[in-house]
């Protein structure tokens, strides 16, 4: 992700086999500025019209607190489900071959496809105390729909793509080699999974987590309908910012977006940090 | 189950997006566009409107006039004319909401109530309890609502018109009956301590009273109960009146700020004025809103709205500005309600 520059230090003109550096340089800046950072700054300066105390008694209040913790707490959740489900799903799809497997390939997409709200609409019918899953589940005593459970679903649904996605070519990269390597060098089957091919793994895997939680803690459509949005309970973040958005209240909503926006390039910063240690200790590009 | 989801929402798709393509190919036609910003609930009854006004007003004065209608929570549609729709008229869900309008942007007089007839509400509606056929709980009135193991959906009064109404109507409520507002508070919070779930908007709530199956009562405006049973069968729901509710007056505008600009003043008057015709009553009543005069309409049709005790906002709460800060600005009693250990 941050490859390139960073091995060399900072040159901003180097040999290239492309032509035209300077100009793909010019548009590629013009672009992410156009298209990220404007945006962004603009929220960042809606918000500025207010005093750093008021951002800062808007985004401690008890109500925008358990609802940043909810929407981060779930998404952190959903994302680690994805990475092990994730991880197997991508490890059946590379390493064995059975019929309809490029169909379920494709299926992994769908999450993509699909718009968030009928996504939404489809879990809830599902995990209603009334649709086809919820029915099972509601004489255990589980109640998914309407709970925080029913967000990590919504989540996780969301999420899956990212890690396999990020893990697949990895996989296929993979030496077979090594493994065997390992398994004539006397490695049982777990040390050699544990020494040598989660080790190379982990840094596509970590940028799978990644994506998939960044993309988690902004979801607002697919949660809406299976939240439940009871105040302190099951109230997400981005409803938080529609409510305040309601309430004619446009600055107080940036604050919220601003102090997600905030804690999410934190965390998506150390996740990066993570990686490039991984990278060098392990050596595998 | 989830391909009649599927297959409902495709067809709910293609339903909305009719009217936008027959819209864009027939604007050519017409002299005249209107555009109509108003809420949910409100889909029917301007569907069948607009084309009797237009047929009204093409053989009063020859012009073929338009109206194009967006419909979404009634908050949401305040903002987007804020932020710059070129609605001709807004007929949302509160007075507050267009209130909100009028502050923000000076395109309508502060006075705009004034400007028609009954407040500017040509048709009135009120908060009645849609309960499961034979209802198993026997829900007759709000203190039912309060009741051990009664679960209620109602939106969220943050994100939607209609569940204002819904929580002001049982505020009302509990002042008379237990003479405080500390009372009817308390009251109003354990009504909310019945909710399980507080979707963003009224038809959210309706689908999932109905099509979920959470819940024992839903609150809702008195048409969108009406709506419901016929959509999903009067098998399956019954409606409740309870003793007491509010009169919900959705109000009706006509934004000057815009249509001076674009010529429309006059034919966008005249569309509102409309409303008020025995025509444009009757239209109102069929769509399940009370109309809020009754000659020229058949008394049959009439027989659908129960006699139910009214209050008005007026007079329980001072208004909607003074109610909408009291209730709903951030940290008001609805805030304050959900706090834990309150």
């Amino acid at each position: 992700m941050t490859r390139g520059a960073a091995g060399q230090g900072i040159r901003f003109v180097k040999p290239s086999v492309l032509p035209g550096f300077g100009l793909a340089l010019g548009f590629t800046l013009t672009y992410m500025g156009l298209i990220v950072l404007l945006p962004l700054a603009a929220l960042v300066l809606k918000t500025a019209s207010l005093g750093w105390g008021e951002i800062w008694a808007i985004i401690t209040e008890a109500r925008v607190l358990a609802a940043l913790r909810l929407s981060f707490g779930t998404a952190f959740i959903a994302a680690a489900l994805n990475a092990v489900f994730g991880l197997l799903v991508a490890w059946v799809l590379v390493r064995y071959r059975f019929p309809g497997r490029r169909l379920f390939d494709a299926v992994v997409d769908l999450p993509f496809a699909l718009p968030t709200a009928v996504a939404g609409i489809a879990l809830t019918a599902l995990y209603a105390p009334n649709g086809w899953i919820g029915k099972l589940l509601e004489p255990l005593g589980l109640k998914v729909a309407y709970t925080p459970l029913g967000i990590v679903i919504a989540l996780t649904f969301i999420g899956l793509p990212f890690v396999v996605r990020t893990v697949q070519p990895v996989l296929e990269d993979l030496d077979r080699e090594t493994e065997e390597a390992s398994a004539t060098l006397g490695a049982r089957r777990h040390q050699t999974l544990a020494r040598v091919v989660l080790p190379t793994l982990l840094p596509a895997l970590l940028t799978g987590f990644a994506l998939a939680f960044a993309r988690a803690v902004g979801e607002y459509g697919s949660v809406i309908f299976i939240a439940g949005n009871i105040p302190y309970v099951s109230e997400i973040a981005p409803l938080l910012i529609a409510i305040k958005l309601e309430e004619f209240d446009y600055a107080g909503a940036t604050a919220i977006a601003t102090a997600m926006l905030a804690l999410s390039f934190t965390i998506l910063l150390v996740l990066n940090l993570i990686q490039a240690y991984g990278r060098r200790r392990y050596g595998h590009d | 189950m989830a391909q009649s989801v599927s297959r409902r929402l495709l067809t709910r798709v293609a339903f909305l997006a009719l009217p936008l393509v027959l819209a864009a190919t027939l604007a050519q036609a017409a002299n005249i566009t209107l555009l109509n910003v108003s809420y949910d609930p409100t889909r029917e009854l301007y569907k069948a409107y607009n084309s009797a006004f237009a047929k009204h007003w093409a053989e009063k004065t020859g012009d073929k006039v338009r109206v194009r209608v967006s419909h979404g929570g009634s908050g949401k549609q305040a903002r987007t004319v804020i932020d710059g729709l070129d609605a001709d008229v807004v007929t949302l869900a509160l007075a507050a909401d267009i209130d909100a309008i009028a502050k923000a942007t000076q395109k309508l007089p502060a006075d705009w109530q004034s400007k028609f007839p009954h407040n500017s509400a040509p048709y009135t509606s009120t908060i009645v309890f849609l309960v499961r056929k034979g209802n198993p709980k026997n829900i007759k009135d709000w203190d039912d609502l309060v009741k051990d193991g009664v679960a209620v959906i109602t939106p969220n009064p943050k994100t939607s018109g209609g569940a204002r109404w819904n929580y002001l109507a049982a505020w009302g409520y509990a002042r008379d009956k237990y003479g405080s507002d500390e009372k009817a508070r308390a009251f109003v919070q354990s009504l909310f301590r019945h909710v399980p779930v507080l979707d963003t908007g009224a038809r959210g709530s309706t689908t999932t009273f109905a099509q979920r199956g959470i819940g024992d009562v839903l609150l809702a405006w008195e048409n969108e109960a009406f709506l419901a049973i016929n959509e999903l069968g009067p098998e399956a729901f019954e409606i409740i009146v309870p003793s007491v509710s509010i009169l919900a007056e959705p109000p009706v505008a006509v934004v000057p700020g815009n249509t001076d600009a674009k010529g429309t003043t006059a034919v966008a008057t005249a569309y509102l004025d409309y409303l008020y015709s025995v025509e444009g009553q009757k239209i109102a009543a069929e769509n399940y809103y009370r109309p809020v005069k009754t000659e020229g309409i058949d008394p049959a049709l009439m027989k659908r709205f129960p006699e139910v005790k009214l209050f008005t906002i007026d007079d329980k709460f001072g208004g909607w500005a003074k109610a909408q800060e009291e209730h709903f600005s951030n940290g008001g009693i609805f805030d304050q309600i959900f706090k834990p250990g309150n």
